[in-house]
This record gives structure tokens, C-alpha cells and sequence, in this order.
């Protein structure tokens, strides 16, 4: 019977200890809700809870590290960019093949998936964001401040969205030459101009270097949509002997190669302004066009959480600021020029649009189809002359 | 000597393989061992280097081959070889096999030149110099030899600046680098050297006995080149040239960053499907454009046999 | 050897590199005198233009001056240190599975299945006709992700296409020597087969073990487009890629840097060996006189 009253008790002690234990249990892990969180499903933040902004700062610091891919130092700013996050979060940023494409980043996505040196997140040409999207390489992410990212410039789940833009842009070295303001002005330009104008790469391989082929066509009677002109454009420079094919950079200026540069306006303000301290950067007269390019989250990012951070961080003002200040257009800057945040002394740098230019953005459609047209029509065309 | 037979002392490794007790000592070994170790030792020894080759190229090659057949999903298909068919691909195949014969013969016989000239300077240091430059120069090339000629043979490059000022600027005169000639002009850089590289060794065999016993028969010079020292190099200059067409078919960077794609040629157009910033997602039209380029090469080795097996049969 | 034969048609490097032929007779060096010396000059001129012009310009300042300024600035450059040493990682391993997989195969083939030997010579020229931008376009497509992920694929691609200057020199440098009586010699002398090839056979293919190994890694400090296509910033990818960098004196003072400093690199590797060659040779004559004897 004493026995009995044994068992009994012990049965009675073992159930209650067990029942303080789940709740323990089960507090202990309402406190550590937010380890729990599975930053790579998250979306977007919250304001409180385990998905907020306070959470995600610190569940990124505990990751400790963000892997980027192709993203240069003088490129729109990004070396302040990286530094800033670094100095604000204590996060450690693995800057991996600065110089690389934007088929490298996507390739590397797949080849590096599921390594610790996998990249986090992508700034690439938009059509490779979509590429990446379709081939399930992405994750989508709404940052806080979505709603100051136009429509038309972001994808409306959040697996891409863009980040910042530049015109097409005629840079000239106003010391050797007199300083062309429009595509118009280049064409009527004799050899004897002594204009040697360069592409800062091949249109065939290099996004800005198309967008200076479809701004030559808007120039000249055709359209986004219509890229031909644009060729037909440059196959009468290099007739007149105004163009010079190389590839043109601040090695071409310096040694005198080229003397104009058709190129992206905040590319030419890093890459030639500073060595060459009399070049001139204009947007042309004819024609205003501009692209941006677009940030992504990878699906498979090994550091989920410092991602959505980066993310953050590069749409907060600050860091759109620091776009600005690397003279390229930051997504959100007309409603940071409508709220008054952005930097008064950054944006009077950026060259100006023209009065009366209408500014147009290719659609990544058009620009796949110019794409194709100049990649077959090219060599024919430009080559033969 | 048959190699392959199992040689006394001369036994290549392996524990218990050292017998030196000939086989018909007493013990009949079986015959399937011993032609196991005739046949088993060779493919051991050889294996690595086999194993190695064919994963390095032999699997790369049917990749190639492979992928050119199918779409960016994984399908078979023939799109891809009708695509590179016809039009600009079209075209930069006859570009590239253009600009390689070029490369192969005119830097061929200047390299020939070149290389006599040097071999029979009396100035003893030029050789192991010019050797050296030669290795390292065969290797140089894309946008640092651009830059190079650019300044110096540019519109205000160092050479052409100073021709002006004679008045005799070479860019009135029709010279322009930026052209098919311009850039066959510049690849000499990496092709002569090459050429001189291979030929060296080839020239340097000629023996000199040859050339007196030509000379005590009474041969001229040209008699003696004629019959003697062009058909004994010719094997070895045909097959430097076809060196020199695989190299220049293959180059890629020099004439990327002269011409910025105004010329079509295979490579660079390789390089814009699969690096570029541009076309995304026409992958499987760079391999097909391969495959292209692997038949070119085939053929022009097989024509190169063939021209071999015609020019080497005296020295049979 | 009785019979006309010409050694090794596609022997890339002369193995016995200090010794030029015999001096022709006087009347015939008048005769060829002066062409030879419209060729060299020509050829000088059409190869150190471009280089004056470069280096001109890498010893130039952004206003024109004259200045050490791109050449000091190159070591801080941003990118430059991981270049470099990527490069020389890449160069030593590539050198070193070469020489390792290479000389043993090729002794192997001269002593045992010379038969195999066109064959080889086939295999190993191979990788000089098919492109490297064909072979990296194979590479990407074929090799397995923890292969691409790995710089060291290239290395091994780069063994590959360094195999026919590897191979052809190795082979001109046992053509140059009597590989049976030496193994013999030292085979019946007691030596193993390991003693017998470090000590006795590899002593004798240094000049051409020497030059292949300088090829290689002349290949590999210059090689481009497969280190380009594979994504991986090696010193050539480095300095063309630095364009985005303001300064074009820096990307230049690299190319010069490389250029010359390379060569530099091998004339004293080349001409420091010269007088090993004319001893080891001494020591072969003295073995095949003693034979006879």
C-alpha cells in the first residue's frame, strides 16, 4: 500500500515536473522567438515583433557577414556605401570580384549555392534580374520604404527592384577639344574636328554602351523601341573618321586616343573626372536616356538576415545619400527631393537634364530588342565603313 | 627490343616483378599473369596522364559538343547550329578563318626570317634573349597590347607624332588600326614570336655539313635552299603555321578591346553570349559557335596531315 | 646515329640553349650580312615601338610629367595584392602538377612504349589547337559546382594548356640524352628506380625541365580569357578590368610591369643555367667515353 502511495506520487511529481518544464520550455522560447525567425521567408518587417527592425539588426549582426559580388568601390559610390555599413552594424562585408559582370553575379548565384562565400544580394542589369527570377535565384523583400520606389521600377512582389541610374552622358576633354553638347553636333563634326569620340565598350557586351546606342537613335528620328538609326549613327561617325572602336577609358584620355566618351554620367564623374581634371560631363541636348539597375536578394543567401539589412540600409536616406553623392540617381529621389532629404550640395553635381529633353527608361524589353538588332547588325554596319 | 617485354632487372617497379630468374627457369608462370603484367603495368603507368587529359579536355570537348545541341532547358534541338549558320555568326566564322590564314603565313615566313637571322647572327647573345622574349611576347596580348600599339601608332601615338611633324602621317595615307588590317597588324605581335619559338629548334637542326657538302658539289645558295633546306623544313614550317592559325583563330581579348566588336569574329562573339552585360539567356548559341570553331580547327588539321604527309615523303 | 633524322619537329625550346651552330665560313657571313641586318632591324623596331610607347606613358603623371608616381601607386592599388597572388599561386601549382605528371609519363614513354610516342606528341599538341575560350566554355558547362567554385580548376585546365610546351621540351631534353645507358648504368650499378630518375636521369633534362617550367609559367602569369570567362581576378583580368579605376598610368604601369618584368624573370633563370648545361653535359660525354672504353 506504501508502495502504491509511492508510485503514485512519483507518477504525480515526474507529470507536474514535466508540466513546469514545457512551460518553461515554451516561455523560454517565447522570449527567443525571434532566433526563431527564418530571415530568408521573411518579406518585409514589421513594426514590433519578431520580424522587426530592431530584430533584424540583430539577428544580422549575429550572422556577423555579408557577401557581395561585383560591386567596384568607385562604382556609384559603393566603396562609402560598404564602409558605412561596416562602421554602423559591425557587420564584416566580403567584397567578392569587384570588377565582374552582371552574368557572373547570376552564374555565381547557381555555382556558389549553398558555400558560405555564396553572394547574398545582386545589383545587376535588369534583364538579369528577370533571368535570375525565372531560374528561381530569388527572394522576394519589400524594403520600409517600397512605397517611394516608383512602380515602374521595381517588381510588384519584391524579387527585384531598382536602385539607382545614370543618363547616357557625352564626356569630353574640354582642354583638346571644343566640347560637343548633342549627338547632332558629333555627327556634323569633320575629322578635321579633331573629334575622336569612344564607346567606353562594345554595345554587343556592355549595357551602358547600348544605351548610348539607343540614345543616338532617339537623337535621330528613332525610338526606344526603334534602335536602328542608332547604328546607322555611329556607322557615319566612324566613316567621317570621328569614332575610334577601342575601348574607351581613362587610359584612352589620358594618352589622347579618345577625347570624347560617351558613357553613364556618374561612371564618367568616378572613372575619368578624377584623373582628368579637365573633363566635362553633359547630358546631350537630343537626347535624355537613362537606366537603372536593380538590387536582388538571393533565395539561397547564407546570410539572410545581414541582407535584408544591406537592403535596408541602402534604401534609408542615408543610404540612397551616398548614391547621390557617387553623382548617380538614387530610385527614390523624387520623393527625397519632394520630403527634402536628399543632399542639396550631391544633387547640384549631377549634370543637368536639358530644358525641354524629355527623359525616357527603356523597358527591359526594348532593351533586349535593341540588343538583338545591334548585336546583328553591328559588325555590318559600323564595321564596314 | 620489344619494350614490353618483361626485361630481367630492367623490371619497371612493382614488389615480386623484380625476378630476375628468367621465365623458363623451372616455374611455368601462367601466360594470363604474365600478359597481365605486359598489359596491366603500361595502362597503370599511363593512367594518370590519360585520366588527367580526358578530364581536362577530352570532357570539356563533349560538353562543347553537347550543349551546342540543346536549348537554355536542357532540349535537344538543331536551333542553335542553324542560328550560328547564318547572318553575323555567319559572317564572324569567315572573319576569323580569314584573319587566321593571314596570320598563319605572313607571320610564318617572317618568323622564318626572323629566326634564321638570329640563329646565324655572330652576335652570340641575341639568341638566348630573343628566346626568352619570344616566350614571353607568344603570350602577351589583349588589352594591354591594344594599349601599347595605340600609343604608339595611334592618331597621337608616339610614332605617328613624330611622322607628322615630317608630314608624314601614316592616318592620311589610309593606315588605320581600327580596321581588319589593322588588327591583323597588331595580332604579328604574339604570331611572329610564336612562329620563331617553334622554328628555332627546327632551323637549328639544319646541320651545317649539309650546307658545305652543297656547297663543295657546287650548289648556289638558292640551289641549296631550293632542294635542300626548304623540303627538309618544310614538315616543320607547315606545322607551325597550323600553330599560328589555332592561336590567332583563338585570340579573343586583343581584338575586343581594338575594335569593340565592329569586326565580327567567332571568339569575341563567344565572349558577348557568355560574359557580356547584354544578352542574357542565349547561352547555348556561345557553344554552338564553338562546336563551329572545333570543325574549322579539324578540318585545317586534317588538310595539314594530309599537306605533311606529302611534303615529309622524300625523307623517307 | 647514322641516319638523317631531325629531332623532335615541334621540340619548342632548343634544350641545348647556350650552344649556336658551328660559325659558317667567312665568304658566306658577308653574303648574308646584310638582309640580316635589314630583318633584325625591322623586327626591333616593330617590337620595342610599342613597348617605349608604353612605358613612356606608365612613366607619366596625370599632367604629362615625368614620374614614379603610377609604378608607387601600383602595390596599394585596390584589388592589385589578390591579383598578384592568386597569379602566383595558380603559376606554382600548375607548375608543379605539370613537372609531376609530366616527366615521369614522358620517361616512361621514351623507356617503354616509344611506340606510343606520335600518339602522344598528338594528344599533347591537342590543347595548342583547341581554343581556350572553346575549353573554358567546355569547362563551365561540364565541371561540377564544387570544381567552379574553386580557383584551382584553372590551374588544372592550365596544365592542360601548357602540356604541349611541357611535354615537347621534356621530350627534346631526353632526345639529348642516351636515357637507356644512363638507366642502365645505374640500374646494374645497384640504384633503384627512384634513385635512378632524381638522381641520375632528372640531373641531366634540367635545362629542359628548366624551360618548361618557365614556359608554364609565362603562360600562366598571361593567360586571359579563361580566367576571365571563369570569373576569377587574376593579375591579367586585374589590370584589364581596372578601368573602373580613375588613373590609367596604374593600369598600364601593371602591363609594362608584367611584361618586362617577366622576361626579365626568365632571361635569369635561362642564363643562370647556361653553365649547369655545359657541366652536366661534360658528365654525360665522360659516361658514354668511359662505356666505350
Amino acid at each position: 500500500m506504501a508502495f502504491q502511495k509511492l508510485k503514485v506520487a512519483l507518477v504525480a511529481a515526474a507529470t507536474m515536473s514535466s508540466v513546469v518544464g514545457v512551460g518553461l520550455f515554451a516561455s523560454s522560447n517565447a522570449a527567443n522567438a525571434s532566433t526563431m525567425v527564418n530571415w530568408a521567408k521573411v518579406t518585409h518587417l514589421t513594426k514590433t515583433g519578431p520580424t522587426s527592425m530592431t530584430a533584424l539588426v540583430k539577428a544580422a549582426k549575429k550572422e556577423g557577414k555579408l557577401n557581395v559580388i561585383a560591386l567596384p568601390p568607385n562604382w556609384a559610390n559603393y566603396g562609402q556605401l560598404i564602409s558605412g555599413f561596416h562602421a554602423k552594424y559591425g557587420i564584416k562585408v566580403n567584397s567578392e570580384n569587384p570588377n565582374g559582370s552582371s552574368a557572373q553575379e547570376v552564374t555565381a548565384l547557381t555555382t556558389d549555392k549553398g558555400r558560405s562565400i555564396a553572394p547574398d544580394v545582386i545589383d545587376v542589369g535588369t534583364s538579369y534580374a528577370l533571368t535570375a527570377k525565372s531560374s528561381g535565384l530569388l527572394a522576394p523583400y519589400r524594403v520600409s520604404t517600397w512605397s517611394e520606389i516608383p512602380a515602374a521600377l521595381k517588381d510588384a512582389k519584391g524579387y527585384w527592384f531598382d536602385d539607382y541610374g545614370g543618363y547616357v552622358a557625352i564626356g569630353c576633354n574640354s582642354a583638346t577639344v571644343k566640347c560637343p553638347t548633342s549627338f547632332a553636333q558629333m555627327l556634323s563634326a569633320k575629322s578635321s574636328s579633331g573629334y575622336k569620340i569612344g564607346l567606353n565598350d562594345s554595345p554587343l557586351n556592355s549595357n551602358s554602351a547600348l544605351a548610348g546606342v539607343i540614345a543616338a537613335a532617339v537623337a535621330n528620328h528613332g525610338s526606344l523601341s526603334n534602335v536602328a538609326p542608332g547604328v546607322r549613327y555611329f556607322a557615319k561617325l566612324n566613316a567621317n573618321g570621328t569614332f575610334v572602336p577601342i575601348i574607351a577609358n581613362a587610359a584612352t584620355v589620358q594618352s589622347g586616343a579618345t577625347n570624347i566618351v560617351i558613357w553613364w554620367d556618374y561612371l564618367q564623374a568616378s572613372g575619368i573626372s578624377p584623373s582628368v581634371k579637365t573633363w566635362k560631363v553633359v547630358v546631350p541636348s537630343d537626347a535624355a536616356v537613362g537606366e537603372y539597375y536593380s538590387q536582388a536578394i538571393s533565395s539561397s543567401a547564407p546570410n539572410p538576415a545581414a541582407a535584408r539589412l544591406w537592403e535596408e540600409y541602402l534604401y534609408s536616406v542615408t543610404g540612397q545619400n551616398l548614391w547621390l553623392k557617387g553623382e548617380a540617381r538614387p530610385v527614390e529621389l523624387a520623393y527625397m527631393q519632394a520630403h527634402h532629404q536628399a543632399n542639396a550640395a550631391w544633387l547640384a553635381k549631377l549634370p543637368a537634364i536639358p530644358a525641354g529633353a524629355n527623359s525616357m527608361f527603356p523597358t527591359t524589353a526594348q532593351i533586349a530588342a535593341a540588343a538583338t538588332v545591334v548585336t546583328n547588325s553591328w559588325a555590318t554596319k559600323v564595321g564596314a565603313g | 627490343m620489344n619494350p614490353l617485354i618483361f626485361d630481367g632487372d630492367m623490371a619497371v617497379g612493382g614488389a615480386g616483378a623484380s625476378a630476375s630468374a628468367p621465365p623458363t627457369a623451372g616455374v611455368v608462370t601462367r601466360p594470363s599473369r604474365r600478359a597481365l603484367r605486359r598489359v596491366g603495368f603500361p595502362i597503370l603507368a599511363m593512367s594518370p596522364f590519360v585520366i588527367f587529359t580526358f578530364i581536362g579536355l577530352g570532357i570539356p570537348v563533349l560538353a562543347v559538343i553537347d550543349h551546342a545541341f540543346r536549348t537554355e532547358k536542357g532540349h535537344l534541338t538543331t536551333a542553335n547550329l542553324r542560328v550560328v549558320s547564318h547572318g553575323v555568326y555567319r559572317l564572324g566564322f569567315e572573319n576569323s578563318i580569314k584573319l587566321s590564314l593571314i596570320e598563319s603565313i605572313l607571320p610564318g615566313i617572317l618568323g622564318v626570317f626572323l629566326a634564321y637571322a638570329i640563329l646565324t647572327s655572330s652576335h652570340g647573345w641575341l639568341r638566348p634573349l630573343v628566346t626568352t622574349a619570344s616566350g614571353v611576347l607568344a603570350n602577351f596580348g589583349g588589352i594591354n597590347l591594344t594599349f601599347m600599339f595605340i600609343a604608339s601608332l595611334g592618331s597621337t601615338g608616339v610614332l605617328t607624332v613624330w611622322l607628322k611633324s615630317v608630314h608624314l602621317d601614316p592616318w592620311n595615307y589610309g593606315f588605320n588600326l581600327y580596321t581588319f588590317y589593322g588588327v591583323a597588324f597588331v595580332y604579328m605581335y604574339f604570331q611572329i614570336p610564336l612562329m620563331v619559338l617553334v622554328i628555332t629548334p627546327a632551323l637549328g637542326a639544319l646541320r651545317t655539313s649539309w650546307r658545305e657538302a652543297a656547297q663543295n658539289m657546287g650548289a648556289s645558295n638558292w640551289q641549296y635552299w631550293r632542294h635542300v633546306g626548304v623540303p627538309v623544313l618544310l614538315p616543320s614550317i607547315l606545322g607551325a603555321m597550323l600553330l599560328l592559325f589555332g592561336s590567332a583563330f583563338a585570340a579573343y581579348a586583343t581584338a575586343q578591346s581594338l575594335t569593340g566588336g565592329i569586326i565580327a569574329l567567332s571568339p569575341i562573339q563567344i565572349g558577348n553570349l557568355m560574359n557580356g552585360n547584354v544578352l542574357s539567356g542565349q547561352v547555348n548559341v556561345g557553344y554552338a559557335i564553338g562546336l563551329g570553331m572545333l570543325v574549322v580547327l579539324t578540318v585545317t588539321m586534317v588538310l595539314y596531315g594530309l599537306v605533311r604527309r606529302r611534303a615529309s615523303k622524300w625523307l623517307q | 646515329m647514322a641516319s638523317v633524322s631531325i629531332p623532335g619537329e615541334y621540340a619548342f625550346v632548343d634544350a641545348n640553349f647556350g650552344d649556336s651552330p658551328p660559325v659558317p665560313a667567312t665568304q658566306r657571313r658577308r653574303r648574308v650580312r646584310w638582309w640580316r641586318g635589314v630583318v633584325l632591324l625591322v623586327a626591333g623596331a616593330y617590337f620595342f615601338l610599342p613597348i617605349y610607347a608604353g612605358l613612356k606613358f606608365t612613366f607619366q603623371d596625370i599632367y604629362g610629367k615625368f614620374s614614379f608616381q603610377a609604378v608607387k601607386n601600383l602595390p596599394t592599388a585596390p584589388g592589385f595584392h589578390d591579383a598578384f597572388w592568386l597569379s602566383m599561386r595558380l603559376g606554382l601549382i600548375t607548375v608543379a602538377v605539370s613537372a609531376v605528371l609530366l616527366v615521369p609519363t614522358s620517361i616512361y614513354v621514351r623507356l617503354r612504349l616509344p611506340r606510343l610516342r606520335p600518339l602522344l606528341e598528338f594528344v599533347t599538341i591537342l590543347p595548342i589547337v583547341i581554343p581556350p575560350i572553346i575549353l573554358i566554355l567546355g569547362v563551365l558547362g561540364s565541371a561540377p559546382l564544387w570544381a567552379k567554385s574553386s580557383p584551382y580548376l584553372l590551374s588544372f585546365e592550365y596544365v592542360i594548356l601548357s602540356m604541349p610546351f611541357v611535354y615537347r621540351s621534356l621530350d627534346a631534353g631526353l632526345s639529348a640524352i642516351d636515357l637507356k645507358t644512363l638507366v642502365e648504368a645505374s640500374r646494374s650499378l645497384g640504384g633503384s628506380w627512384v634513385q635512378t630518375i632524381w638522381r641520375v636521369v632528372l640531373p641531366n633534362m634540367r635545362p629542359a625541365l628548366l624551360s618548361a617550367m618557365v614556359l608554364t609559367l609565362a603562360l600562366v602569369l598571361g593567360e586571359y580569357t579563361m580566367a576571365l570567362l571563369d570569373g576569377w581576378n587574376t593579375i591579367p583580368v586585374w589590370i584589364a578590368q581596372f578601368n573602373t579605376a580613375s588613373d590609367g598610368h596604374i593600369q598600364v604601369a601593371a602591363s609594362m610591369i608584367g611584361l618586362v618584368g617577366t622576361w626579365i624573370i626568365l632571361t635569369v633563370i635561362v642564363s643562370l643555367d647556361r653553365s649547369g648545361t655545359r657541366r652536366s653535359r661534360r658528365r654525360v660525354r665522360t659516361i658514354q667515353t668511359t662505356k666505350e672504353q
